[in-house]
């Protein structure tokens, strides 16, 4: 027990030395950096090495956690400002707009960040409101023994993908062979946002927070979601990506649309069914209905930097983060957590899905300041319909009722 | 007790209360008929690393300068509790009107958000309350009766459901319940059926969450009752049996109304809980089958774009419902309080 | 009590014991799965293919030469460094018990004693306070806590749970101490003492089973607890519950979920011990309230 306890100290010391040392020059040396962010390990990544900037004087905190959005808003709204910086995303960097606690960055980037890539930079109106380090979506992922025993070529549409998963199940080889995150709630939203926008319709009347889903393309984005539900296992609404990888990696699937940075460690061959370990290849997303856009959206996750905090503190956060997000920070260990946008990135095998994404043309997700309620309305309000409970129209018809009402709640509309 | 006694001894717990409970009720109330001001949307171009694409954003300066004006926001008086979201009047009565009959009235009642959420909010509490009380108050009897060197283990183990937190403990539970895990396995097992699933239909959904509910709380009861049954005056029950009495009349006229206060005091306290239920739903991932009050505040409050009146008003409305559904309890300690 | 139990009759000691063995089984083997699990990797405990793996192992035998494998343990504990939380857990435990359990007791006796209408009206209002979500007491305290710097500090989150279990105590010690006869305080007031007085040398001896009782639950509560240290402590500061959660997170990282599972079994032990102690002390409080009475 005791040596155990030494072992487990000397261990401590020795991680919590290896953090210190590494000091690096950032070109600031006073100032307060404390980043609010999501906690997976491309995060931890950039928030380590933006603490390695830690002077005596210039302190560099980070509070990464999944409960970020939570506490991310009240945490910037206060003068001063809490956290210097927030990590988001495509979506969620709305939230922080619509409440004016972020700045633009242009001085900053003008004085500091000259070397920062021009497609790194997140322009709202014209202004630098954030600077993007890594990019995500989701794409076909399956296996290549399966496909090949029923003779098809990996699926370029979903109606391929239904018309091979018939084939895989009427063959008896597996009998749910087609997975996806369909877990009510967000990521049921989601699906549907990536269908949608495989269909080639927009969300809401242009220019305006008036809601426009119910047409013949919401009902047919649906239809198509439901014939791809009957090939998923009958728990389908209760599978996040964690339980649709789960399924995966027991060999129960096929084929599945899954996040990009969620198909590495399906690869992996320690912890896995080696046979499905190295069957599983990535392929390019799917369209829809003979449409040209894949149906997927684009993702990227990046940095903003706070309002109500002094210039000193602004420029300060801004260096760490530069140095956070810097091309030193790849090395072996670092390079396969994500789809990097840094200078020097070089994607493995596992990352072409989202390469072929982006060149592909995909959209990004939608950046309005409306797009969060839409997606909430959504993921509530699908399942009855995939549960036949209640017809196509209908169910889009009380979608856009439950968006109205939160959005003339918040304003949008009157 | 004299006034300023009692309020020497009751300083304390009145100060907490006051500032992290009271205050931010009454900020709740206010928050709840007030909602964001209009917002100024303006048409603009944004550049991502995936191109440039025509959006919209808040016009910043326009809202900042009505938010100088009411910091509060616009008042609406009672139209979030109104809305379509939370008592939805109006869309009762259409479907009073435009219903062939009381089964399609009902039909449309139950695709409104907030009464198909007190309908699983209702059942819920209805099932796992009693349930839950009687399970903890049949096993504090039977330890009670065991001998006092295995008491310890025994209670250490009955009290397990409760100590390991929800959080693994329902995560566990779910992929117990998986069709091919353990549980899940069995029940297949016992019905007979290789396709059964208690996750995707939702009388099994509703019926395995009352389940865990019931498990997950019944030590409550069982601790409670165990420490009231320590208490249970020992010359009353030896004078009983002296008398004669037999061993269900010492139960039902000593054990039992010395056990009543506590009862009350579980009623009260499970009734409210499971009015609030949530987080089952959420670890269950149980949402597209069955949602409550308190999931909608979760929803609300954890969405990308947070609706804060919303939740205020779905807040207001848990409480008034806890109080609806205790008023009975409630009046009865007002008959008897200060007696005895 | 002991004489009763002797006179019991044959099949209803049976029944009895039965029906307790069942309970015991049922309340146990969720948590007996999980310590036999948290010897597996996450690809056994957590397999979609049988339920069988997590009883045999096939990939901890292939991945670590052995059905058995102490990784989430190691992970826990010495990668990740959870003996922290653990810290940070007991320093939080302990005060909220301390101190919920002073204001409960104090402000429930007098509630218990008072003859007032206005006691009946506090308790209500204790009841109201209650019954408020305690998601959205929370998310209204970020702004001001942040703001005036209280923000992610131990004793913040500390006195939040404690007052927002408050109610609770409250309603459950008066219940408990409505038990306690009146004339053992009221003849302690005969011979001279102040309500101090008579509180400390007549209520506290024999209060014990229901403090006791009520402890437990402030201890669950505090230990437990998400929402709260979640939302209010800083990364540093963070307690057990917050961690285990850092461990699933929004999207799982390889291997971090068997982190939690283990970290939840290792922490039961000392729980047992707990109640352990605290069981003779139930019992040691009715005999001392037996003699006096």
């Amino acid at each position: 027990m005791m040596r155990t306890m030494k072992t487990a100290l000397t261990l401590a010391a020795l991680l919590a030395a290896g953090t210190a040392q590494a000091q690096v020059n950032c070109g600031v040396t006073s100032g307060r950096v404390n980043i609010v962010g999501n906690e997976f390990p491309a995060i931890k990544t950039v928030a380590a090495n933006a603490a390695k900037c830690q002077t005596g004087t210039l302190t560099v905190k980070s509070n990464l956690t999944s409960t970020h959005q939570r506490i991310n808003l009240p945490g910037m709204q206060g003068n001063p400002a809490e956290y210097t910086a927030a990590i988001i995303a495509t979506s969620s960097i709305v939230a922080l707009m619509n409440e004016n606690v972020i700045r633009p960055l242009d001085a900053l980037v003008a004085a500091d960040g000259k070397d920062i890539p021009k497609n790194q930079l997140i322009t709202i109106d014209g202004k630098v409101m954030a600077v993007a380090f890594m990019a995500n979506a989701q794409h076909l992922v399956y296996r290549k023994d399966i496909l090949s025993q029923v003779g098809a070529e990996p699926p370029k549409t979903y109606e391929d993908m239904i018309r091979i998963g018939k084939q895989i199940r009427e063959r008896g080889i597996l009998k749910h062979p087609i997975g996806g995150a369909y877990k009510s709630g967000w990521a049921l939203g989601e699906e549907f946002v990536n269908m949608y926008t495989g269909y080639g319709a927009d969300f809401f009347k242009p220019g305006t927070a008036e809601v426009a889903i119910n047409n013949p393309r919401g009902i047919a984005a649906l239809n198509t979601m439901k014939a791809l539900t009957e090939l998923m296992h009958p728990d389908f609404l209760t599978h996040d990506n964690n339980e649709t990888n789960a399924e995966w990696k027991s060999g129960n699937l096929a084929m599945m649309n899954m996040w990009g940075s969620r198909t590495g460690v399906l690869m992996v061959k320690e912890g896995n069914d080696p046979k499905v370990a190295e069957n599983t290849m990535v392929g390019a997303p799917m369209t829809v209905g003979g449409g040209k856009i894949p149906a997927t959206t684009l993702w990227w996750d990046g940095w903003t930097v706070a309002r109500n905090i002094s210039d000193e503190d602004a420029r300060a956060t801004f260096l760490a983060l530069k140095n956070g997000i810097s091309p030193s920070i790849l090395n072996d260990e670092t390079m396969g957590q994500a789809v990097w946008m840094i200078a020097g990135y070089k994607p493995a095998p596992v990352n072409q899905g989202v390469m072929q994404t982006m060149a592909m043309g995909a959209k990004p997700y939608p950046m309005l300041p409306y797009m969060g309620l839409l997606h909430t309305a959504l993921g509530e309000g699908i399942a009855p319909f995939l549960q036949g409970r209640k017809d196509a129209e209908t169910t889009l018809a009380d979608i856009e009722k439950a968006y109205t009402t939160a959005a003339k709640e918040k304003g949008f509309l009157k | 007790m004299k006034h300023a006694t009692f309020l020497r001894f009751f300083l304390p717990t009145a100060t907490a209360m006051l500032l992290f409970i009271a205050l931010p009720i009454v900020s709740v109330l206010i928050q709840s008929v007030h909602a964001p001001h209009d917002r100024v949307v303006v048409e603009v171009e944004n550049c991502t690393p995936f191109g440039c694409t025509k959006s919209t954003v808040i016009d910043q300066a326009a809202t900042e300068r009505l938010r100088e004006e009411k910091p509060q926001g616009r008042f609406v008086g009672l139209d979030i509790y109104r809305d379509r979201s939370h008592l939805a009047f109006s869309e009762i009565g259409e479907a009073w009107n435009q219903a062939t009959g009381a089964g399609d009235f009902f039909a449309r009642l139950m695709n409104l958000p907030f009464y198909r959420a007190l309908v699983f909010t209702l059942t819920y509490m209805v099932f796992v309350t009693p349930l839950s009380i009687l399970l903890g108050f049949v096993v504090a009897l039977a330890v009670n009766a065991i001998p006092r060197l295995f008491r310890g283990p025994v209670i250490f183990f009955s009290l397990l459901p409760m100590i390991v937190t929800p959080l693994i403990g329902a995560l566990i539970l779910f992929w117990m319940v998986d069709s091919r895990g353990i549980i899940g396995a069995a029940v297949q097992w016992l019905a007979n059926d290789p396709n059964l699933s208690l996750k995707a239909s939702t009388t099994l959904t509703w019926i395995m969450l009352i389940v865990y509910g019931t498990w997950s709380t019944a030590p409550f009861a069982f601790v409670v009752y165990y420490a009231g049954l320590q208490t249970v005056p020992q010359d009353s029950l030896e004078s009983a049996m002296l008398d004669g009495a037999t061993r269900w009349h010492r139960i039902r006229y000593i054990v039992l109304p010395h056990l009543m206060p506590l009862t009350v005091f579980m009623f009260l306290i499970k009734i409210m809980d499971n009015f609030r239920v949530f987080e089952p739903i959420v670890s269950f991932n149980a949402a597209a089958h069955a949602q409550s009050l308190s999931y909608f505040i979760y929803s609300d409050l954890g969405g990308e774009t947070r609706l804060l009146s919303s939740a205020a008003a779905t807040s207001v409305l848990t409480i008034a419902g806890v109080l609806v559904l205790l008023s009975p309890v409630l009046v009865r300690t007002w008959r008897q309080f200060g007696k005895a | 009590m002991t004489a009763v139990a002797q006179k019991r009759p044959v099949t209803l000691s049976l029944i009895l014991s039965g029906f307790l063995i069942l309970w015991l089984v049922i309340a146990i083997f969720p948590f007996a799965w999980t310590l036999w699990g948290s010897f597996k990797v996450e690809g056994d405990f957590f397999s979609k293919a049988s339920w069988q793996n997590a009883l045999f192992g096939p990939l901890t035998r292939l991945e670590h030469g052995s059905a058995f494998t102490g990784a989430g343990y190691y992970g826990a504990w010495v990668q990740e460094e959870f003996w922290r939380a653990a810290l940070n857990s007991l320093v939080v435990v302990v005060c909220v018990v301390v101190v919920s359990l002073t204001f409960g007791t104090l402000g429930g006796y007098a509630l218990s004693r008072s003859t007032y209408r206005y006691a009946f009206w506090l308790l209500l209002l204790a009841l109201v306070f209650r019954a408020m979500p305690p998601l959205t007491l929370v998310s209204g305290y970020l702004l001001p806590f942040y703001q005036w710097n209280l923000w992610g500090h131990l004793p913040t989150a500390i006195i939040a749970l404690v007052a927002i279990n408050q109610p609770f105590t409250l309603w459950m010690l008066t219940a408990f101490f409505r038990n306690i006869p009146k004339d053992l305080d009221e003849s302690a007031r005969v011979d001279g003492c102040t309500p101090f007085q008579a509180f400390r040398y007549v209520i506290i001896p024999v209060m014990w089973p229901g403090v006791i009782t009520t402890g437990l639950f402030s201890f669950l509560l505090a230990y437990n607890d998400f929402v709260v240290t979640s939302m209010l402590l800083s990364k540093q500061n963070q307690t057990m519950i917050p961690k285990i959660a850092s461990f699933l997170g929004t999207t799982q990282t390889e291997g971090n979920v068997m982190f939690a599972v283990s970290s939840v079994v290792s922490v039961t032990a000392p729980l047992f011990l707990l109640v352990m102690f605290f069981q003779r002390q139930i019992v040691s409080g009715l005999t001392a309230g037996a003699v006096k009475g």
